[in-house]
């Protein structure tokens, strides 16, 4: 059949297409306007005359899953025809600058750079995971950045959910197709098994990018075959400070969590992996980190041969519910000795049903103002040891094994203001803290548990203890 | 918005709280898939329920329970044997005939109405598998088949290249049927679920966007067992009213 490919000018459903931004074997993306719609816009059209199935099929993937998607870290959905349609079309959100692949030939970047990207993307991944997606294409091409004002790099956005699992949708691609569908280097052994209902792929797929920006090489490579991506399976890469000695242990450590074979060895959530790139110093080092061989060719061996060849599906994965990262608002100033011990049965309750949970308690040392604690001097220095020191003393009856609790003194002219900007840029599931007891302080200063419970973008648990019978 | 109310099975607590729920839901449109009666105690008012909708525009197919009822030859085994023969003394001839008038199939638009299989609705066919679904499909040219009769939510898509997938909707989630595809839901049941979820089933289409949400409602299950037991009917009806099995 003829078809006219369509070009620059050209109009469709209110939109006119503007710039050719990409053209593929078998679609394109061009800029576009709409008078409904005053910011840019991307219009991605495939061929209908070169109809190749998966080609289709991933369109209409996502054509199902973008619609269903909010918050900052997808392109809005616009519009939409199906292929019913004379001209199929997906209208969504340009996010403006080029994606992760320009960094390519950068590569390798500073350690923290890496880490910073690495938290962004883990924070988006987490907020995909939540909306029960897994990208299942998880690659430099497909990350790109929201512009802040200041100009710096702002939330992780990831496109392209054409190859994108929906766990309350029908999944047309592992119908269709009984291979599997991904970006070789990046893909997670399981999904090169066939199993495409696992969030945890996609922290696989992040640690191969991890890898390849800390060392500048990929950690198994480009296989042609699906043959070599399944060499993964037994075949561990060569750890990344053997390639950049420079490369800290906890970076190893996490790098190489991520591209552990099995699912349930990865970090559990994107959460808990955008918390160790962001918190170094919590990352609990294993024989991993320090490693500098691959395993030797006998454990290789005995991993092929004892390969469950099986195609894998359907085993649940753990989700932000079953390990959530908990975040207590430790208050040392105002807190009564029976207010600390009821915060701790709260927490530890939690954390009794949730193996998989982690706990970050949190103090805030003020800055400044009315009641404000001593400036950063020498003084401020000792003060936030000081704290660190007290909250290790609240939490030591917790009995927590390093890695699954750590310790921050957060700064600031509000306290509430501060937990609220902890909690949102850490992925936090679940907020614990103390309800002041001072009725006037309250009254002069207001309710910090309040403003926390009214604005957190999670679930909040105020803890007050008994009171005691007069 | 379309409701569509599959196998109500006498089951008037159950019925009511779906009723209810598409209402506030903003359903205009009634579409009833048939087994209005047999296993529940209240077939009269269920029959009487469905028969006040209709005259308000509402569609209603025939189930093989409704067959049962006036084709005497029909053959229902055990507990259903049992429940049926208790069924037939609770209707008066009145409602027997307008069982008899009720359609086997429902065609409007590009979508079929039918409480089993379409490829032999008279034969009342399961479709549980794809491979059933397929037959179904392909008899017909329906672009969305709409059935009950199995008691548990499925949906069946054909593609273009002649796949037919499988999918277990979940609860309120929408559910995208692309025109370019050919569909077949099935319809969990109000009356009696079988997919371990007790809640009454029903499901609403929106036509406009062609998203299909398969809803669940809590019913009081308590009272709608205990008439099973007051009215002698087998107790296991009852029981399996807890657990949806």
């Amino acid at each position: 059949m003829a078809h006219r490919r369509p070009r620059q000018g050209d109009r469709l459903d209110g939109f006119t297409l503007g710039a050719r931004l990409h053209e593929g074997g078998m679609s394109a993306i061009f800029e576009a306007t709409h008078p409904d719609h005053p910011f840019p816009l991307l219009v991605k059209l495939p061929f209908i005359d070169l109809g190749d199935r998966a080609e289709i099929v991933s369109f209409e993937m996502e054509q199902m899953i973008l619609p269903r998607l909010t918050g900052p870290h997808v392109p809005g959905f616009i519009a939409a025809a199906g292929f019913e349609a004379p001209q199929p079309y997906l209208a969504m959100e340009r996010i403006p600058g080029p994606s992760l692949l320009i960094r390519l030939r950068e590569l390798p970047l500073p350690v923290e750079e890496v880490a910073a990207i690495g938290a962004k993307v883990a924070l988006a991944l987490a907020a995909l995971h939540r909306q029960r997606v897994s990208h299942l294409d998880v690659k430099p091409a497909n990350i790109l950045f929201r512009p802040t004002p200041d100009g710096l790099r702002g939330d992780a956005v990831l496109v392209d959910f054409g190859l994108s699992h929906h766990g309350h949708l029908p999944d047309l691609i592992e119908e269709e197709f009984h291979i599997p569908y991904g970006t070789a280097p990046y893909m997670a052994p399981e999904q090169a098994m066939g199993q495409r209902d696992e969030p945890r792929s996609d922290l696989f797929a992040l640690g191969v990018l991890l890898y390849q920006f800390v060392t500048g090489v990929l950690p198994f490579g480009e296989p042609l075959m699906l043959s070599g991506v399944r060499k993964r399976l037994w075949r561990d890469p060569v750890p990344p400070r053997r390639l950049r000695p420079d490369c800290p242990p906890w970076m190893q450590e996490t790098i190489l969590r991520c591209l552990e074979v099995e699912p349930a060895r990865r970090h559990p959530t994107a959460a808990q992996l955008a918390f160790d790139l962001r918190n170094p110093d919590s990352v609990r080092l294993t024989p991993r980190a320090t490693k500098l061989r691959r395993d030797s060719w006998l454990r290789v061996l005995e991993r092929r041969v004892n390969l469950d060849r099986s195609p894998r599906r359907a085993r649940t994965a753990a989700t932000a519910h079953a390990a959530p990262i908990i975040a207590v608002a430790v208050d040392l100033r105002e807190q009564t000795a029976p207010l600390a011990e009821a915060l701790r049965a709260s927490v530890s309750n939690v954390l009794r049903t949730l193996p998989g949970a982690r706990v970050a308690c949190l103090n805030v040392l003020l800055t400044g103002t009315l009641t404000g604690d001593a400036p950063l001097d020498e003084e401020g220095r000792s003060a936030r040891v000081q704290r660190q020191a007290e909250l290790r003393h609240w939490a030591a009856p917790l009995g927590l094994e390093e890695g699954r609790i750590t310790f921050h003194v957060l700064e600031g002219s509000n306290a509430a203001d501060a937990l609220l900007d902890y909690a949102v840029a850490n992925g936090v599931d679940h907020v614990v803290m103390g309800a002041r007891a001072n009725s006037m302080l309250r009254t002069m200063l207001g309710s910090v548990s309040g403003e926390v419970a009214a604005k957190a973008p999670c679930s909040v648990t105020v803890v007050r203890a008994r009171e005691q019978a007069a | 918005m379309i409701a569509f109310l599959s196998d109500i099975h006498a089951n008037r607590e159950a019925l009511s709280a779906c009723l209810d729920h598409a209402d506030r839901a903003g359903a205009t449109r009634y579409v009833f898939l048939g087994d209005y009666v047999g296993y529940g105690a209240d077939p009269a008012w269920c029959l009487r329920t469905v028969m006040a909708r209709i005259a308000d525009g509402a569609v209603a197919i025939l189930g093989n329970h409704d067959e049962a009822v006036f084709r005497r030859g029909t053959a229902l085994h055990g507990r259903a044997g049992e429940a049926m023969a208790w069924t037939r003394e609770q209707l008066s001839p009145d409602a027997a005939d307008f069982l008899k008038t009720l359609p086997l199939e429902y065609a409007e638009e590009d979508r079929l109405y039918v409480h089993a299989d379409a490829s032999a609705p008279e034969d009342w066919h399961y479709v549980f598998s794809a491979e059933e679904a397929r037959r179904s499909l392909e008899a017909t040219p329906a672009r969305l088949t709409i059935c009950g009769h199995v008691h548990v939510p499925r949906l069946f898509g054909l593609t273009a290249t002649d796949k037919c997938t499988a999918f277990t909707p979940a609860p309120d989630s929408p559910v995208p049927l692309a025109p370019a595809r050919r569909w077949l839901a099935v319809m969990g049941a109000v009356g009696q679920p079988r997919d371990g979820d007790p809640s009454a089933c029903y499901a609403l289409l929106d036509p406009g966007t062609s998203e299909l949400r398969w809803m669940r409602v809590p019913y009081d299950v308590e009272t709608a067992a205990a008439k099973i037991r007051r009215a002698g009917l087998p107790a296991s009806l009852a029981t399996r009213l807890f657990t949806g099995s």
